[in-house]
């Protein structure tokens, strides 16, 4: 765990390996999820934001409180706690229903021609992974969830598309997300999830945060709709 | 008991002092571009300083007076009228049911706010009113001012009215020095293009809005051109590939990729955002000792300077 100035009022909490070979994966996830509650509790009035990240969490301070050196001092302390919480694991695991279909997966049966696998398959490989959300922004309320298997990444679109329906689900290299809202998108889209996954009315707005696992489920038409699915 | 919206101007938007808190949702602050302006404003009111103003952006605004209370606008230096008579900026003025408030094109600065006592009546969403266009929230209904839209406020005829002292004024130019906090990504950028970025002059562009402006001038080239996505804090100078800086502003998105040289000071983004298409910055970096005791000394300020009694309307 390294801290970094970000800002007059931002310091970075990075679990980056330097030079890492590989990208950040769960083990950092865990890690950032351990420091944002580790930094919530240790900063409590003085903390004005934290932004959880694939490898790191930004923690933005009130400067006109405390300062620079009480804040790394305070975060420096934690390292003991966060590596304790991260060997416990923590994070929730969330199920989500998705209906697989060209009609909601505009971009599904070309993504399976173009891996040289059935939509079956797809469909099979999209579920069979357990993902780890990594980030939330973009948009409100829009997670990065990944690793999807290899053989089914897919680059984003050359042209985005100007309207995603709300729900979405979709694989852009090898991360894959839903749609929390309309929104313009360039992702490959292969499915929906009848789920909200961003309502500003409900306490929590969001049911996963940075850290948590999620798991697709394949649900059929009729499932789809009884959930409350829109089709297009 | 209410201003009515006459027109809208360019781009008029209700903000408190932002949405805080929320970032872990993807929900970035908003709030007031030039918080100098927008504080000075609340406390010529006589205000709490989270209060609902609106943000007039390159005037253009007219309002209907619905209610007795006191007005005040502070910002950049544009005409404002007040039954078509001048009034000056940075002064609360009594108004009543009937009036009709014009304010005019900028000549120096490009943003206005605009407020009454105890602010707009308006429901808070994730906490603030700030709002946001690009995530549909705060205000009236996530978006911007428009004409007929009825700004709910409360009746007041006891408040005093206050003026800022001329020569305590702003002045809003064409040209500003923005000091900045290396961050720890400056290692990717070699001593020579660090050197470019702060003694050469900086152009604001077009693309210059609420979520940052990207500045035009010789390329910065960094030994990276994307890193693993994290978060964004406000003033955060952003290197893209094509060497041309943004500067992260209020509605700039929570994560990013890009890698950056450091983040501008707060009180010097605030004065960044006066500035029009065409205006030079310079950059300067300074370290992030002084760069609190800039921000102290500017928030003294705010809540101290003395405030005198306007003559008599």
């Amino acid at each position: 765990m390294q801290l970094k100035h970000a800002g007059e009022n931002a310091v970075l909490i990075s679990f980056a390996e330097e030079n890492a070979a590989a990208p950040p994966g769960p083990r950092e996830a865990a890690q950032v999820r351990a420091a944002a509650e580790a930094a919530r509790a240790a900063l409590q009035e003085d903390l004005i934001d934290l932004v959880p990240s694939y490898a790191s969490l930004l923690v933005i301070y009130d400067a006109l409180r405390t300062d620079h050196f009480s804040v790394v001092h305070r975060l420096q302390a934690l390292q003991g706690t966060i590596e304790a919480a991260t060997a416990g694991g923590g994070g929730r695991e969330i199920e989500l229903p998705v209906y697989y279909s060209p009609e909601t997966g505009a971009d599904l049966e070309r993504l399976a021609r173009e891996a040289d696998l059935t939509v079956a398959e797809v469909i099979t490989l999209h579920c069979a992974t357990q993902y780890t959300v990594y980030a939330i922004g973009f948009a409100p309320g829009f997670a990065y969830l990944g690793h999807v298997d290899s053989r089914i990444a897919a680059p984003r679109l050359t042209t985005p598309r100007q309207r995603v329906p709300r729900g979405a689900v979709a694989i852009a290299d090898r991360q894959t997300a839903v749609y929390p809202a309309v929104s313009p998108g360039g992702w490959n889209l292969i499915g929906n999830c009848p789920q909200r996954l961003f309502d500003p009315h409900q306490d929590p707005p969001m049911p996963v945060a940075v850290g948590d696992s999620v798991r697709f489920v394949a649900i059929d038409r009729q499932r789809f709709i009884e959930l409350g699915g829109e089709l297009a | 008991m209410s201003l009515c919206v006459r027109q809208p101007g360019l781009l008029s938007l209700l903000q408190d002092r932002g949405r805080f808190g929320q970032h872990h949702l993807g929900l970035t602050t908003g709030g007031p571009m030039d918080l100098e302006a927008f504080l000075l404003c609340q406390r010529l009111l006589g205000n709490d300083p989270n209060c609902t103003l609106i943000e007039c952006s390159f005037g253009g605004l007219e309002l209907d007076v619905e209610t007795d209370t006191l007005l005040c606008v502070t910002g950049a230096e544009a005409p404002l009228l007040i039954n078509g008579q001048p009034r000056d900026l940075w002064t609360s003025h009594r108004v009543q049911g009937g009036d009709r408030v014009q304010l005019g094109h900028a000549e120096h600065g490009c943003r206005n706010y605009i407020g009454v006592v105890d602010g707009f009546a308006v429901s808070p969403q994730f906490g603030s009113t700030a709002t946001v266009l690009r995530e549909g929230l705060g205000g009236l209904r996530g978006e911007k001012l428009a004409p007929g839209d009825v700004l709910p406020c409360r009746p007041d005829t006891q408040r005093r009215r206050l003026q800022l002292p001329a020569t305590e004024r702003p002045h809003y130019g064409a040209q500003l020095t923005v000091r900045v906090v290396p961050g720890y990504q400056q290692a990717h950028f070699p001593r020579l293009q660090q050197r470019r970025f702060y003694s050469s002059p900086w152009t604001v562009s077009q693309r210059a809005d609420r979520m940052g402006y990207r500045l035009e001038g010789p390329p910065i080239k960094g030994d990276i051109t994307g890193i693993v996505s994290e978060g964004i804090c406000l003033g955060a100078i952003q290197i893209p590939a094509d060497g041309q800086p943004i500067v992260l502003l209020n509605d700039r998105q929570t994560i990013g990729g890009y890698p950056k040289l450091g983040a501008a000071l707060s009180v010097d983004a605030a004065r960044m955002s006066q500035l029009r298409p065409g205006a030079t910055v310079h950059f300067a970096a300074i370290s992030p000792h002084a760069a609190h005791n800039v921000l102290h000394l500017q928030h003294w300020r705010m809540r101290h300077i003395p405030l005198q009694s306007p003559p008599e309307e």
